[in-house]
């Protein structure tokens, strides 16, 4: 048991830091500087970061979870308004499938709840999908559902607009939009198994998860800066007791997190899907639970101005929530932990 | 990066796991209890001849030189086995070593570590608990000696104890800190009055009181120079922080794994919200392990423990009250007669007062990690 990074992970993480910190918006008004979110976009494809699970003449991926994990994190430390999730998610399911590597951008689509990928039956989406990530993107990996069982599938995607997450925004995907089968050009179609999609699960929980600790410590940062300059009865409020004990509780959350969201990066690659995805759910669960109560933290610490749209605490809290709901959020990964140890079935909770 | 066994760490669990199929001593797999109590002694000798405890502390002293993963292997299969758990004294050990002579580690180690010599804290007082600085019992020198007198309280398993880790004031005259000194206090004499404090839970042996009235300890035995109390304290409670050296995450995966197996037995029983407490329980404790093992990788680089020791202790006392939740949840008030459970979710609450405050952990985190301005 040595759960060190190596020092290839120490530098991919030193880049990341470096990129997002030169790049990144560090105040609301920046969101809208659409030539630095250009920039942050191409560095971040120079740095190949959103090719790193694609498959090797091996079919294995080119980097391991730790790595996009740590990456991912480090994005969402930053509020990085630039894609990486979906086309991360995307390349994995082309990597899983067999199929070959997307020729443009492209995102995964998921249901409406995002608690799933969309899977489309009798070539339609009854549902309607939502692809993540969808910003400049402009088609979505997903499923259908067909007699040979569940085969890649792809839509195109209208225009991305902000929602939930201002740093991430989302494309609704139309019901009567056409639904097409990847691979049918040559005859060919690209089916994923329950272990393979179990496994990419697992990979989307574990990224997921990552960015969940990186938006938490950006917005413990954000606050402890915060409190110890916001004067209140000639103090700063920093100092007060009932202000350091939310904050302490917040910084031990997101160690915490770190530990599950570490495990669950590391089990992608080095367990059998299923463990992977148990692995997984811990960490969810964990993680969406203290996101929340962390960017809570956030946005009271900050007082009146951590409720206005100008603080950047906000942001966080959205970037958090968007994050917990792709692929389950707390109560839907406390549900998958039951039901690998047995229990809960009788109870409604799967 | 690796979470799974070294080959040298799956041989050392296999050895283990084979030693207990003929060692374990039938005793209740928690220390929670008065019946662990009237058996550690032996049960500590016996994992000690076996090769299985203070792996980590150096050959000096009786240990193995191992890295602290290796406890944990122990604490993780003591607890799958439902054998009782490793004595949790390392923090007395890191204590002496730090700021004992070789004079005061050569006498004093070897018997903690074999388990032939039974210790016990005497640092708490009525009057001094989280501010400890403020303590009031005297030791004051007559010849070669010091004599003791005052009120020790929370002396966990004092009556059962050789000796005793007690703090004193040796100079009134200077700022609090500074006039403490740390003794090995001979417990079996003339001049030491015990008294069981029961629990909560109704156990006798884990909180105590220890009135000194006269009784007499070595100026040899003093602990590091005379006004080094209180930094020994600080190293004794930092250790007395962390999860591995406590070896509670291994109990707490025991206990949700027999919450989970009851549940499983007869799921009809049980509502969606009783069963996702014990689904927090599981996650919290898996938590716990894990940041054990992130924790014990950080060693390896020769971080040492720090503030950060605030944090593990806040997870796990997070983890402690979450399984004391679920046990109540899924155990019940044990009205039908075995109360196990309650007894479980009783303990749990001493957890975020013993070793430091859950308040106090939260100041030195304020402070020492975020940087916050003094309050």
């Amino acid at each position: 048991m040595d759960v060190r990074l190596s020092s290839e992970q120490q530098a991919i993480r030193a880049s990341a830091v470096q990129v997002v910190d030169q790049l990144g918006p560090r105040a609301v008004g920046q969101l809208d500087d659409l030539e630095r979110a250009d920039k942050l976009d191409a560095a971040i494809a120079a740095a190949g970061w959103r090719e790193l699970r694609m498959a090797e003449a091996d079919g294995e991926p080119l980097a391991s979870g730790v790595e996009a994990a740590l990456i991912g994190e480090e994005l969402g430390r930053g509020l990085a308004d630039a894609p990486f999730l979906g086309p991360t998610l995307a390349a994995e399911l082309r990597r899983l499938a067999g199929a070959e590597p997307a020729t443009t951008a492209e995102t995964v689509a998921f249901v409406p709840s995002l608690a799933g990928p969309a899977l489309a039956a009798d070539g339609r989406l009854a549902d309607g999908a939502v692809a993540i990530d969808a910003h400049g993107i402009g088609s979505a990996l997903l499923f259908l559902s067909t007699g040979a069982g569940r085969v890649l599938a792809e839509v195109a995607l209208g225009p991305a607009d902000v929602r939930t997450d201002l740093t991430r925004p989302t494309a609704i995907v139309d019901p009567a939009t056409p639904v097409s089968i990847v691979g049918t050009v040559d005859r060919k179609s690209f089916p994923l198994g329950d272990d393979a999609l179990a496994g990419w699960t697992a990979l989307g929980l574990a990224l997921t998860c990552a960015d969940l600790v990186g938006t938490m410590r950006g917005a413990i940062d954000l606050t402890v800066e915060y409190a110890g300059s916001r004067r209140q009865y000639g103090r700063p409020i920093g100092s007060f007791q009932a202000v350091q004990h939310l904050l302490a509780d917040a910084l031990v959350l997101m160690e915490g997190s770190r530990s599950v969201a570490l495990h669950a990066a590391w089990a992608v690659d080095a367990l059998p899907a299923r463990d992977a995805l148990a692995a997984a759910a811990v960490a969810k669960a964990y993680c969406a639970r203290a996101a929340r109560t962390v960017c809570e933290t956030a946005i009271q610490v900050h007082g009146g101005i951590g409720n206005t749209w100008e603080c950047l605490a906000h942001v966080y809290l959205r970037r958090a929530l968007l994050s917990s709901e792709v692929l389950g959020g707390a109560g839907a990964s406390l549900d998958r932990v039951l039901a690998h140890h047995g229990i809960g079935a009788n109870h409604g909770l799967q | 990066m690796d979470f799974s066994d070294s080959a040298d760490e799956a041989e050392f669990r296999l050895r283990l796991r084979a030693w207990l199929t003929h060692n374990d001593p039938g005793l209740p797999a928690s220390s929670t209890d008065d019946d662990y109590w009237a058996g550690q002694a032996a049960w500590h000798q016996s994992l000690y001849d076996g090769g299985f405890f203070g792996t980590s502390w150096s050959k000096a002293i009786g240990g193995q030189d191992l890295p602290s993963v290796y406890d944990v292997i122990v604490d993780e299969e003591l607890a799958a086995a439902g054998a009782p758990p490793r004595p949790s004294l390392g923090y007395l050990v890191e204590g002496i070593l730090e700021h004992g002579n070789d004079d005061i580690r050569r006498r004093f180690l070897p018997g903690i570590v074999n388990g032939r010599d039974r210790w016990c804290q005497g640092f708490s007082e009525p009057d001094a608990g989280s501010d400890l600085a403020s303590l009031r019992t005297r030791a004051e020198r007559e010849g070669d000696e010091y004599i003791l007198t005052g009120h020790k309280v929370w002396t966990s398993y004092s009556d059962d104890a050789d000796w005793c880790l007690a703090l004193a004031r040796t100079n009134p005259d200077v700022a609090k800190h500074k006039g403490i000194s740390a003794f090995a206090v001979p417990m079996r004499q003339p001049g030491i009055e015990q008294r069981p404090l029961p629990m909560i839970n109704g156990i006798t042996k884990e909180f105590g009181e220890v009135l000194f009235d006269g009784a007499r300890v070595p100026a040899a035995n003093m602990i590091g120079e005379p006004g080094e109390g209180w930094p020994l304290a600080m190293t004794v409670v930092s250790h007395e922080r962390e999860p591995h050296a406590l070896g509670f995450a291994g109990r707490y995966k025991k206990l949700v794994k027999d919450l989970t197996s009851t549940v499983r037995r007869e799921p009809t029983r049980y509502s969606g919200e009783q069963v996702r407490d014990l689904g927090w329980a599981i996650v919290e404790a898996e938590m716990l392990r894990l940041h054990v093992y992130r924790r014990l990788s950080d060693r390896l680089d020769g971080i040492s423990h720090g503030p950060e020791g605030s944090v593990d202790k806040l997870l796990m006392t997070w983890t402690e009250q979450a399984v004391g939740h679920a046990a109540m949840a899924v155990g019940g008030l044990g009205l039908a007669g075995d109360d196990t459970w309650l007894k479980v979710y009783l303990y749990s609450r001493s957890q975020s007062v013993m070793g430091g405050t859950s308040q106090i952990q939260r100041n030195l985190i304020a402070g020492r990690i975020l940087h916050l301005p003094a309050s």
